[in-house]
């Protein structure tokens, strides 16, 4: 725990690269004095460095690495929420070109670049496939002129990363009725009726895992 | 906006929060979810967690192959312009109507266009999608909203004032949670009127005629 916290002030004291070969250079930097997690964050962490890149440079290189990885992902989420394939595809250009628009509102202390991509396919499935409107909350004062700190960034993609893990060892019987919910087969009060499912599978390490997620985000 | 956030006692469900966070609630409830969530930091940061879940569910969906030219049509689409980025909408702070509900209402309290339901009681039915009902209540100080059951969900979260049921009290930013079980008769607090925002997805239920003859006609 101690190592931890450490290697993190560390990073933190690192300077936030500007280019996209400059980051993934630190990026290596911080994998060698990090003992934590290092593999899957760093996986992270290269989404957010991409995320970066598309930001500051509008860097096509680093565009295509993000879009060979989620838009196969953002496609499958939508046709199992009842999309078509071809309307399927023709959102999934569209999250990915949102995602090349919005990248100045990305923050890897809110939120890992998948959970983010996720809640914009999400936006435009209620868009488009529910034809509603879709109040949202108002946003929090942050914006890109404070430069996140980069061990709230690490501490906050290694919690996703741990959620994540914890999602993938539920017994399959529980993963599906979550996914499910997710995929829009649940309705609300199906999810609320007292069998307490899949809300009641969201136990132990699940459970945990929000809280440290919670936590982290604070 | 809020000068009392942190007294916030009542909050939405876990499957509130975890059907916004996946997209599948009507409109009304998404409404009542995110108004509720610009004033609370609790319920938002619980809320990010749900959305992180569904983040870790779509990257755990088998890939489905994007079109062959996905990647040249996206460009495209970004070079375009169609997909830019919007300005956000014009939203004032001192409102009693929170961000979110600012898009769905134009003016304040006091230039809305108030229906009257009976017992002093007004409300201004907002339009959103078919599948439930979102509407303002104004419930002048010290009033009773006649007694009524549910058949469905009732979401209600105060915006100002505050109101006492069967239940407790809730006050400004609180939020309660009604299913079928649940008759209540909500009394607006001494001192100032109640407004709230209530969303449902089904006719409410009142007891006693004359309740139900007026709910005819003012379709609650």
């Amino acid at each position: 725990m101690l190592t931890e916290t450490t290697t993190l002030r560390k990073a933190d004291a690192l300077p936030v690269p500007s280019t996209y070969d400059g980051a993934k250079a630190q990026l290596k930097r911080d994998a060698r004095t990090s003992k934590v997690n290092t593999e899957l964050t760093t996986k992270r962490m290269a989404w957010v460095v991409q995320v970066y890149a598309v930001r500051d440079n509008q860097d096509r290189a680093a565009f295509a690495e993000l879009f060979g990885y989620f838009a196969p992902r953002v496609k499958s989420f939508l046709m199992k929420s009842g999309a078509s394939p071809d309307l399927a595809e023709e959102c999934t250009q569209e999250v990915m070109a949102t995602l090349w628009n919005k990248a100045h509102m990305f923050d890897p202390t809110k939120a890992s670049v998948s959970t983010w991509i996720f809640t914009i396919a999400r936006n435009r499935k209620i868009d488009i496939l529910r034809k509603q409107r879709r109040p949202e909350p108002e946003d929090l004062p942050w914006g890109p002129e404070s430069e996140p700190d980069q061990a709230d960034a690490i501490g906050l993609q290694q919690e996703t990363e741990q959620l994540g893990q914890a999602l993938a060892t539920l017994p399959e019987e529980q993963r599906k009725l979550i996914e499910r919910a997710y995929f829009g087969e649940l309705t609300h009060s199906q999810i609320a009726a007292e069998t307490g499912l899949p809300l009641g599978t969201i136990k132990s390490r699940i459970r945990l895992a929000l809280d440290r997620l919670r936590h982290a985000m604070k | 906006m809020m000068n009392d956030m942190t007294q916030i006692k009542h909050h939405l469900t876990e499957p509130l929060l975890m059907g916004y966070a996946a997209g599948t609630l009507p409109e009304a409830f998404n409404l009542v979810v995110a108004t509720h969530i610009s004033m609370c930091d609790d319920c938002r940061a619980a809320l990010a967690g749900y959305e992180a879940v569904g983040g870790e569910v779509m990257m755990d969906t088998a890939p489905v192959d994007v079109a062959e030219d996905a990647l040249a049509a996206t460009l495209a689409l970004i070079d375009g312009g169609k997909f830019a980025d919007k300005p956000a909408p014009v939203r004032t702070k001192d409102s009693v109507f929170p961000g979110p509900l600012q898009d769905y209402v134009t003016g304040d309290i006091d230039s809305l266009k108030w229906r009257k339901v009976g017992g002093g009681v007004s409300q201004l039915v907002l339009k959103t999608s078919k599948d439930a009902s979102v509407r303002l209540l104004r419930i002048p100080a010290g009033t009773a909203v006649p007694d009524h059951g549910h058949r469905g969900t009732e979401l209600t979260l105060v915006l100002q004032g505050a109101f006492t049921d069967e239940e407790d009290r809730f006050g400004a930013g609180d939020v309660e949670v009604a299913n079928e079980d649940l008759h209540h008769t909500p009394v607006a607090e001494e001192g100032m009127d109640c407004i709230c925002l209530a969303a449902t997805d089904a006719p409410l239920r009142f007891n006693g005629l004359v309740p139900r003859i007026a709910q005819r006609f003012i379709g609650i």
